[in-house]
């Protein structure tokens, strides 16, 4: 009995030693310092309240401590008569009120600090959508959409659960491959295909804005946190003097995927922002020769629809699903869908506009001639449609736009 | 409760189970009926907020899909605020006002009864939303504009229609706690000698008509910008986004002090009679309460510090905000003072009233540190917010609660509460508790925000605790279930004192109490041989 309970005793203890060290040491407790100026000014002020908080609790639960330890019936049987002091109560109004007006001075100093967006060097406009962010570069004539990375294969893993299939109406993953992958991946829903470029020690002002529903774009290493609010611009700045790369979300629930839509910021020299500045125009001026020869040309089926796949699973199978099956009826089946085999022109309106009110987005901006032309094709192609006009030119797609 | 059926017309079965609950005009049955729809609703919304918990157990989304996790979150926020905290609490008033005050019915028995079945139809039609098509709700209880107008589901107008008839039963219930408080009090009880319980109950009725019909606009709004072609909340027309935030949180703001106030009455009712000393600081009290009612009509902007507001406006909700510590401090420092040389003992209510106050102020501490506008760039919109707002209603809204249900329960149904199970129920709610909401603040510290479905690795540990100690606090309150069931099935006998030294009207009535008390106003104040004859 007893060496059973020891045994007991001894494998508990190990497993507290397993666990509590993982718990405890490999996460932070705190809030992260970050890398400005003024992420470092709020962590401070952030350390101070703690402290505040901490002693006054210490000096509250003390006393309470206290008396419930020493004023319990069995040591202090006649309980004492008082229920009022003036004096003390007056004293207890007071305290609070100078400990307040002593932290609202460094508080309010700083808040004006960081409304200050004048004299900026560089300004993005940072526009948020279901679910991705759009850079613009105003100075310099460059935007790029920013979207998720992680594969969904890692995240989608109702597979194998119990009442998974209930709540679940995802594509059955493979949940141990998802999981093993997923755990490999240190970046795991915080990596982008087209993160912002900074360049360091140069004050950055942003403008948020939003096509859709109200985002918000959130780096905790630069503490600039700003909501992305339609048909209004909002400022904020930053000034990161390191070089790095630094990871944030979305803060305000956007709909559906407000998980995914990270937030990547590279930080480079001020010399590597220029050269990549440049790169971007080449690259931009490339892109505008590539969709003219891409319009020129003939596609056939096969290239449009292997290009196009590559689009829809990028852009398309959040919703639609990769197998074109839908989610109910907020995300129509595209495999057999009344748009994917109807008539080409209703197909290219769709994917060009989108359906207002829904988060069917307009893909006009977002996408090259050939991209469209390519989801297209592919939808039509793709599982068991198979529509007449099955394939659709990017001129087509030109001379539409 | 307690049967007593010399009044109702003999029928038999279903038409007297309905006659009896249905047209009951009794403020001790629609008492009980508040608090048994409260804990029916409090029970769904927790299987909801498992569900949650479950799918955040670990990276990756292995139960519920990221739209049907957006409709638990909505709809685990809308129930456990409008169908359990507020429902349990006017419940309670239902019960206790009239008993101590020395009422005999609330003043408006049949709006008293009318305000109750609102009920059971609002939350018929919000549930059934679940099973509309495009499901239910999914953006957040406080439903932001545009994602609840121009990206709602259709099940939206049936959440609009829930929500007014709901503020509807808010509204009526409030008005007629107000009458029966002004115009019921027995001959010579002035509002000054009134029991903490009713006075944080009259503030919140107040808070209570002045801030619901501003969220029956809101909803209204909302509704119009969908379907009558207005543009309240949509910049294409000339309207705000933000707008929305504006008219939601002025009405939000005093919401969460309704959901608290009755609570500090309650922790007031229960930490004297168990430290055996009259409360401290009576007079400090009212005016805390008063106080704190008023600032919560000028601190909503604290919520709305991440949209783009101007500075001025930022330091003057900073300001208030923070105001808001002080008259709170003095309550946690006069029930410390109430405890403070007394002769304590430690039954069941006194437990849950201690861990009131301690959790409530550490909820109390975070919203302090929120109140930081600089701060609160950092904090906003992630798990610190959660946790701040969990502390302050779990352990706040729910346990105040379940104190007053442990402390006069036995006055309900005349049967004292098995220690031993009530201890067990504490011990174990307050150890899930913190592990659910504690590392909460460590998550939201470290960058996690708030509604989301699936997080990053860094992320992973304290959720793993979080969704572990949800499991135990859900099973927790089945025990909580279970111990009321047994108590009013059975059990020792409550004298009508039931406590040693409590001490208020209620008391001075039998136990179980009759179903109609006070026909003749009590004496006020009470005598010294009566409270006496009351004890033996």
């Amino acid at each position: 009995m007893i060496s059973s309970t020891s045994r007991h005793a001894r494998g508990l203890c190990t497993l507290l030693l397993l666990i509590v060290p993982q718990v405890v040491f490999a996460v932070e407790l705190d809030m992260r310092e970050g890398v400005t100026a003024m992420s470092q000014d709020i962590h401070w002020l952030h350390t101070v309240m703690l402290w505040v908080c901490i002693v006054i609790g210490i000096i509250v639960f003390g006393a309470m401590g206290y008396t419930i330890v020493a004023h319990r019936r069995s040591k202090h049987p006649e309980p004492a008569n008082f229920h009022e002091h003036l004096g003390v109560e007056i004293v207890w109004t007071l305290i609070p009120v100078l400990i307040l007006a002593v932290l609202a001075y460094p508080a309010a100093k700083m808040l004006s600090e960081i409304e200050d967006n004048s004299d900026a060097a560089l300004t993005v406009l940072i526009t948020g959508s279901q679910w991705k962010w759009h850079y613009q570069y105003l100075e310099h004539d460059i935007g790029f959409y920013s979207n998720l990375s992680t594969p969904r294969e890692q995240i989608n893993s109702c597979g194998g659960w119990l009442l998974a299939d209930t709540f679940c109406e995802l594509p059955d993953g493979d949940s141990a491959a998802g999981k093993a992958e997923r755990d490999a991946n240190e970046h795991y829903l915080l990596e982008v295909d087209n993160p912002l470029v900074l360049p360091s020690n140069r004050k950055v002002r942003f403008l948020t804005a939003s096509n859709d529903v109200i985002h918000s774009w959130w780096v905790p290493d630069f503490a600039v946190k700003q909501d992305a609010i339609p048909g209004f611009i909002n400022e904020a700045w930053t000034n990161v003097p390191q070089t790095g790369t630094y990871r944030g979300q979305c803060t305000e629930l956007c709909g559906k995927d407000h998980a995914f839509m990270p937030v990547v910021v590279e930080v480079r020299t001020e010399d590597e922002f220029d050269q990549w500045i440049e790169d971007q125009r080449l690259a931009k001026e490339l892109a505008s020769g590539q969709a003219v020869a891409d319009r020129e040309k003939t596609w056939t089926l096969a290239e449009l629809k292997s290009i196009g796949e590559g689009v829809y699973l990028a852009n398309c199978a959040t919703c639609h699903q990769p197998n074109g099956a839908g989610q109910g009826t907020t995300y129509p089946a595209l495999d057999g869908g009344e748009i994917a085999i109807g008539p080409m022109a209703a197909h290219i309106d769709r994917v060009m506009n989108g359906k207002a009110g829904t988060e069917m987005q307009s893909w006009a901006p977002q996408l090259s001639d050939r991209d469209i032309a390519a989801v297209i094709t592919y939808e039509r192609n793709a599982w068991s449609n198979q529509p007449d006009d099955n394939i659709v030119q990017p001129l087509t797609i030109f001379e539409y736009r | 409760m307690v049967a007593h059926a010399e009044h109702i017309p003999h029928r038999s079965g279903l038409a007297a189970f309905l006659s009896r609950w249905l047209l009951t005009t009794n403020h001790k049955e629609i008492g009980s009926l508040y608090l048994w729809f409260a804990f029916l609703m409090f029970f769904i919304g927790g299987a909801l907020a498992m569900g949650i918990r479950l799918e955040l157990f670990m990276p990756g989304i292995q139960l519920i899909a990221p739209g049907f996790y957006n409709q638990l979150v909505t709809m685990h926020g809308l129930i456990m605020v409008f169908g359990a905290v507020m429902p349990a609490f006017v419940g309670l008033a239902n019960w206790q006002i009239p008993l101590m005050i020395g009422a005999p019915d609330m003043a408006l028995p049949r709006l008293n009864n009318f305000s109750f079945w609102i009920l059971p139809f609002a939350f018929s039609i919000l549930l059934s939303s679940f099973f509309m098509e495009g499901g239910a709700p999914n953006f957040g209880w406080t439903f932001y504009a545009p994602l609840s107008t121009t990206y709602g589901p259709d099940s939206t107008d049936f959440f609009v229609f829930g929500v007014h008839l709901m503020g509807i039963s808010s509204v009526l219930g409030a008005i007629n706690i107000m009458v029966t408080i002004f115009n019921l009090r027995t001959p010579g009880m002035t509002l000054m000698q009134m029991p903490l319980f009713v006075w944080t109950w009259l503030i919140t009725a107040f808070l209570l008509i002045t801030a619901i019909p501003v969220l029956a606009g809101a909803v209204t709004m909302v509704l119009t910008d969908r379907h009558f072609g207005t543009s309240f909340f949509s910049a294409d027309g000339g309207g705000d986004p933000v707008l929305f935030q504006h008219i939601f949180w002025f009405f939000g703001h005093p919401e969460v002090y309704i959901m608290i106030l009755p609570g500090f009455g309650i922790a007031s009712q229960i930490i004297p009679t168990f430290a055996r000393k009259k409360l401290f600081g009576y007079n400090s009290m009212v005016y805390a309460t008063v106080s704190i009612a008023f600032l919560s009509y000028v601190v909503w902007g604290h919520h709305m510090f991440a949209t783009g507001m101007p500075l001025a406006a930022e330091l003057f909700f900073m300001f208030c905000t923070m105001l808001i510590a002080v008259p709170t401090g003095v309550k946690v420092f006069n029930w410390v003072a109430t405890m403070w040389r007394g002769s304590m003992t430690f039954e069941t209510p006194m437990l849950f009233a201690i861990a009131f106050v301690i959790l409530f102020t550490i909820g109390g501490f975070s919203g302090l540190m929120l109140a930081m506008v600089p701060a609160d760039f950092q904090y906003h919109d992630t798990y610190f917010v959660v946790a701040h707002f969990h502390y302050v209603l779990y352990p706040g809204a729910i346990f105040g609660t379940m104190a007053a249900v442990y402390y006069w329960l036995p006055k309900w149904c005349g049967h004292m509460v098995d220690e031993w199970w009530g201890k067990l129920h504490f011990w174990t709610a307050i150890t899930f508790v913190n592990l659910t909401f504690f590392p909460m603040h460590f998550s939201g510290l470290a960058g996690m925000p708030r509604r989301i479905v699936d997080y990053s690795h860094q992320f992973q540990d304290f959720n793993l605790v979080s969704s572990f100690g949800a499991m135990g606090l859900g099973l927790t309150q089945v025990l909580f279930l279970f111990i009321v069931i047994k108590t009013i099935r059975g059990g020792e006998p409550a004298t009508d004192k039931v406590w040693e030294s409590a001490e208020g009207l209620e008391w001075t009535i039998p136990s179980p109490a009759p179903l109609h008390t006070f026909e003749t106003p009590p004496p006020w104040p009470i005598s010294e041989t009566e409270a006496h004859e009351g004890a033996a």
